[in-house]
């Protein structure tokens, strides 16, 4: 059965008719055409699929596509679209990824804590961090980008 | 498709609306609020609604407010919306304590407070402490609204009181008066992780204690005998060790791959100890800042 959903994805209108058993991962994947958000774990541990909905990261993988009827959903490709973001400069400085899936993931957990905190702890960091894994690089020059990016003025 | 059961979606605009639903389709129907369970239990088979309702554009369920004493959560109340009330960090912050223990910022960003006393799984979060406050929660049903407290809640691992047809649509927590709170969860190491074990102390004025365990039970669990044999008594070592003696009473953990029966046991004994000394100094105004790491 279709249902009809309206969203805005990285600014861009969309509407979409969704099976509800389709989830937000793959509505994002499979209909928009945006694949910044990975299918990792499927059950919300990993953050590979973080997106921004209305400003917040969620699990996109855990949201059914037709909850997110009338939102506004970011995903990397909106961040980055208009030049880097410092963030996105700092992790490219401090060489912060190696393979890079989890990459869109972590600049989206990032740009949500530094638009609450603009000049986070460690330990603001690390929290932020901790629901999305990183198997390639032990998050030591993650985070020291992301602190970079809070010292920048 | 990940999801390869069909199911219809409503996503209805009252409350009326939405109990004539549940009322309807009764134990084919799944309550949604944030998802972060229903959703990978569907995903597992575990659940199979042929109805899913979303109570999220049901009015009136959102939001954390102080009345007559009483914290009164919305059943949309998320864990960040916890971490974030002013509310309770000026009158209950143990609460925002445990909020901000639970799996990750993008869970906690989505995942209710009544969500997780609602999939009731032994390593729920929010109970220990709720239970330790004497919550209860604001049931809307068939035949009209009732309460339940926390204590009569939790049935076994998944399965609570709530009846066919019935809705969650608040939990209250009566704020203690004078108190210091403690909430200790144990996991296999930093960063998100489900519970192996976890405790929950309010220390009260005249050296009394309320004391709740979690993940070490089928259901989240009062120690009762530890409260009774704790009060009135210095935290000394003697009445420590004593404590030490009933954990074994109160608590029935399992063996799984988070970890054995006998270290679980054996965490729950420092924890109640650390959690208990923190308590006591949040009491006396002198403790560790709340969210510290004790562990």
């Amino acid at each position: 059965m279709g249902y009809r959903v309206t969203l805005r994805v990285n600014g861009e209108r969309w509407e979409l008719d969704l099976d509800p058993a389709e989830t937000l991962l793959e509505a994002l994947r499979g209909r928009v055409g945006v694949k910044s958000p990975k299918v990792g774990c499927e059950r919300g541990d990993c953050g590979s699929c973080t997106v921004l909905l209305n400003g917040q990261t969620v699990r996109s993988c855990l949201v059914l596509a037709v909850e997110a009827d009338g939102a506004e959903i970011t995903t990397l490709e909106g961040i980055g679209c208009e030049g880097l973001a410092p963030v996105q400069r700092t992790l490219l400085e401090h060489n912060s990824f190696q393979c890079g899936f989890c990459a869109p993931g972590i600049v989206l957990s990032a740009v949500e804590l530094l638009a609450a905190h603009p000049h986070p702890t460690r330990h603001q960091v690390q929290e932020a961090l901790a629901g999305n894994l990183c198997r390639c690089t032990g998050y030591e020059p993650i985070i020291r980008a992301i602190l970079g990016a809070g010292e920048e003025p | 498709m990940t999801l390869t059961r069909s199911f219809t979606y409503v996503k209805p605009g009252s409350l009326d609306e939405a109990l004539a639903l549940l009322a309807e389709h009764g134990r084919a129907a799944a309550a949604l609020a944030g998802g972060t369970d229903l959703v990978p239990w569907m995903r597992d088979d575990l659940v199979a609604p042929d109805v899913v309702v979303d109570i999220k554009g049901l009015p009136g369920l959102g939001g954390i407010t102080l009345v007559d004493g009483a914290l009164r959560l919305g059943a949309l109340a998320t864990f960040s919306d916890v971490l974030g009330s002013p509310v309770v960090s000026a009158t209950f912050p143990v609460l925002a304590e445990m909020a901000g223990v639970v799996a990750s910022v993008g869970i906690r960003n989505r995942a209710t407070v009544a969500g997780n006393l609602c999939s009731a799984v032994p390593s729920n979060d929010a109970g220990p402490v709720l239970l330790a406050a004497e919550a209860s929660l604001q049931v809307a049903g068939p035949d009209g609204e009732r309460i339940i407290p926390l204590s009569d809640w939790f049935l076994a691992p998944r399965r609570t009181a709530l009846a066919g047809g019935e809705l969650v649509t608040g939990v209250t927590v009566p704020v203690p008066g004078r108190h210091g709170g403690c909430y200790l969860k144990l996991g296999r190491y930093r960063g998100e992780d489900l519970a192996q074990a976890s405790v929950a102390v309010l220390a009260l004025p005249g050296s009394r204690y309320h004391i709740a365990f979690g993940a070490v039970a089928p259901a989240t669990v009062r120690a009762t005998a530890i409260e009774e044999c704790l009060g009135g008594r210095p935290l000394d070592e003697a009445t420590l060790a004593a404590a030490d003696d009933l954990v074994p009473e109160v608590i029935s953990p399992i063996g799984d791959l988070r970890s054995s029966a006998e270290y679980r046991t054996h965490m729950c004994r420092v924890m109640l100890r650390r959690a208990l000394r923190a308590a006591a100094q949040r009491l006396g105004g002198d403790g560790p800042p709340y969210g510290e790491r004790l562990l």
